[in-house]
């Protein structure tokens, strides 16, 4: 008696039988409440809790309409939202044309790493080139876990390379002092950290001067970042075959022009999945900040419900914040398997 | 040799580099301290505190000290670790047997489920068990009713307290019994998985136990609840949301060591005869283990650093009592945030540290 490989995948023996039919009990028991709030008996239009209370008994999304350009920028100012869009669009197209272009990579890569920080800079704080002053304070929302991440993760590209060479120098002071820098950074969590940020890196400036708030975040974050990000780079150098620094050595180059233009390429290919996991991880932890005064997106949505108007809506809020959240990462991810595929050293077509 | 000259050179130019940052730095923290009028030093501990812990497991007053706070807050942070330690590993386990089930429905299930919980912020998940399930518990005298003496409401979990000698001795014996169990094991030459052996035996313990105890349930009398023991909303958002998300990950490496067990194992298990069951807890659980663990340490000490997200829901932990009370009350900034630190480095380090020291017993076993 032959079946359908469906119905021996669910029943095919006893115990799984039982699987199953446990399986759909729970199912049965969560799924149509699930459904009936979200979206049965959902208000998606009123003025404020009481408003939708009115209607129905579901999810109030008119709370996350009222409040969807807040969630996204925070207060940055209504009129100055198009310098939020273009500074994301500068920053897409040459990170785009930096991991794909053919030629130029140089130029693209300079670009990237010089004149996107700096017009982005201008563009979202202003103040010059008659822009309007936009304080960080007003910066939130998405946006602002953007920002955070973006600034982290190019900050600790370049630390976490140091110190992934540092670690595996035969020189014992730089060796032991990455060590000592690596693992300092990997052994503390994050919050106590940005709490460093928030009151030591004061005390560790010059009297009278002080830090903004997002700019003591974005520092603690970056070097949090780099110690990780120098685990995962020494991974992918150790992954090098040593045939390709001997080869390059016995053409008669130079050390240091071995490790950066032979090894490290290869190694940061290598290194690829580890800094798309960093990067996933990075933009969950960004979130961290609204512990600590800044208005993220959780922040945002945290400081939203205690709005008189819509005050008990937090299955709302936070449902549509993780919901943002896992789309965003999941657009990371598959980035990131784009990116692998692209940089394999295995040509396509050839793989498998 | 002109190499080792370099070399020398090189380093002692980080050495003098590094120093003059580290001097840089300290020069700046002594004027602003000396500006703000503070003086460096950690005989602010032995001062009193002042605060209310609103829970804690050890000893705590008003009129204790500061150094007391930091006792108190600690043993908080332990205490919730080691909840989020079970409470991930058995939901790990859980979703990682889903996943490897071979029933396409519960594989299914656990896959989105450990997506979505891989995508979220763990802040997140803690935040939204907090105020959009705990917090929107009903008040006292609705309590929601588990069976006739559990009440959940939104000032927490009442649970029904054991006492008397009987519970006393045997639930006592039975834990020390088993944790002794679980460390000689091996050394007394036993065969059978201990996984297999040593949790029923505790839980019938337990049971046996809970038959002899008085207990002591919880009952609403006037506008609160006598008796029984409360857990308070804050462990329990911390709990589920450090736990749940933590066991996502913990169940894809469960997942990935069971299936880095080469199949050739299972082929020879299989051809000697063995059951898939006795293969699967014979062979191939004490291999997948070996695997196991060095991915599982590192999940732990997560758990441990996670917990100080209790803070962002006043959980009394660590940083939340000191980064946040004790350094507003007494503005010693360096001090308290020096000890903060300190304490997860020395957790963290003793913890690799032992956590290596038995994988590296398991490896040596292996082969």
């Amino acid at each position: 008696m032959t079946k359908h490989p469906l119905f021996r995948a669910l029943f095919g023996s006893r115990g799984n039988t039982v699987v199953t039919l446990l399986m759909v009990v729970a199912f049965a028991l969560v799924l149509p409440g699930l459904v009936r709030w979200m979206f049965g008996h959902a208000v998606w239009e009123a003025l404020n809790r009481d408003g939708c209370r009115a209607v129905d008994d579901g999810a109030c999304w008119a709370f996350i309409r009222a409040r969807f350009a807040l969630f996204f920028y925070g207060t940055y100012p209504e009129a100055e939202r198009w310098r939020v869009h273009l500074g994301l669009a500068l920053l897409v197209v040459i990170g785009t044309g930096t991991l794909f272009s053919q030629r130029r990579r140089g130029t693209w890569l300079l670009a990237l790493m010089v004149v996107v920080p700096v017009v982005d800079a201008i563009l979202l704080a202003g103040g010059m080139l008659g822009l309007v002053a936009v304080p960080t304070e007003r910066w939130g929302g998405l946006m602002l876990n953007l920002v955070i991440s973006f600034v982290a993760l190019g900050g600790a590209m370049p630390i976490g390379i140091a110190l992934a060479f540092g670690r595996r120098s035969t020189w014992p002071v730089i060796r032991y002092g990455s060590i000592a820098m690596i693992e300092f950074w990997r052994g503390v969590p994050l919050l106590t950290v940005l709490f460093m940020g928030l009151v030591l890196l004061p005390l560790f400036l010059p009297n009278g001067v002080s830090v903004d708030n997002l700019v003591r975040a974005l520092v603690v974050m970056t070097i949090f970042t780099g110690a990780y990000m120098a685990e995962c780079i020494r991974g992918g150098l150790q992954g090098v075959e040593r045939g390709q620094a001997e080869a390059a050595l016995a053409l008669g180059m130079h050390n240091t022009q071995v490790q950066l233009v032979v090894v490290l390429p290869q190694a940061l290919r290598l290194s690829i999945p580890g800094i798309i996991n960093i990067a996933v991880d990075l933009f969950k932890d960004t979130s961290l900040v609204s512990i600590v005064g800044l208005f993220d997106l959780m922040g945002v949505v945290g400081q939203s419900l205690k709005d008189p108007a819509w005050t008990g809506l937090a299955s709302e809020g936070y449902v549509f914040a993780a919901l943002v959240f896992f789309f965003a990462c999941l657009v990371i991810s598959l980035g990131g398997s784009v990116l692998e595929r692209h940089f394999s050293a295995v040509p396509r077509g050839e793989k498998g | 040799m002109t190499g080792k000259g370099r070399a020398l050179a090189w380093q002692a130019v980080a050495v003098v580099s590094a120093t003059a940052v580290v001097l840089y730095f300290s020069y700046n923290v002594v004027t602003n301290l000396a500006v703000r009028g503070i003086q460096f030093g950690f005989g602010f501990l032995w001062a009193k505190a002042g605060f209310d812990i609103p829970f804690h497991l050890v000893e705590w007053d008003v009129n204790f000290s500061y150094g007391r706070a930091l006792w108190v807050a600690g043993v908080n942070t332990l205490f919730a670790s080691a909840i989020c330690i079970a409470l991930a590993s058995v939901l790990g386990l859980t979703l990682a047997l889903m996943r490897l089930s071979g029933n396409l429905l519960a594989a299914g299930t656990s896959r989105a489920l450990i997506e979505v919980i891989r995508n979220t912020p763990q802040l997140l998940q803690i935040v939204f068990f907090y105020f959009a399930v705990l917090q929107a518990l009903p008040p006292m005298r609705q309590s929601v009713t588990i069976g006739t003496s559990v009440f959940l409401n939104v000032r927490g979990l009442y649970l029904p307290e054991a006492s008397g000698l009987a519970w006393d001795w045997i639930s006592g014996l039975t834990m020390a019994g088993v944790l002794v169990a679980a460390v000689v094991w091996r050394w007394a030459g036993m065969v059978v998985p201990r996984l297999l052996v040593l949790p029923p035996v505790l839980i019938a313990g337990l049971v046996l136990a809970g038959f002899t105890a008085q207990w002591d349930a919880p009952a609403l009398k006037g506008v609160n609840f006598v008796g029984g023991v409360r857990i308070p909303p804050e462990i329990l958002a911390l709990a589920l949301g450090v736990s749940i998300y933590t066991s996502a990950f913990i169940a894809e490496n469960v997942r990935a060591s069971i299936q880095g067990v080469h199949r050739g194992q299972t082929e020879a298990a299989f051809s000697l005869g063995l059951t898939p069951g006795r293969t699967m807890a014979l062979v191939v659980l004490p291999q997948a283990l070996r695997l196991l663990i060095p991915p599982l340490t590192s999940q732990y000490l997560n758990i441990i650093k996670s917990t100080t997200l209790g803070a962002a829901i006043a959980y009394p932990e660590i940083l939340q009592i000191f980064a946040r009370t004790v350094l507003n009350q007494s503005g010693r900034a360096i001090e308290v945030m020096t000890l903060v630190l300190g304490v997860f480095l020395v957790v963290n380090l003793i913890a690799s540290a032992g956590m290596n020291a038995w994988n590296r017993r398991l490896t040596l076993q292996g082969r």
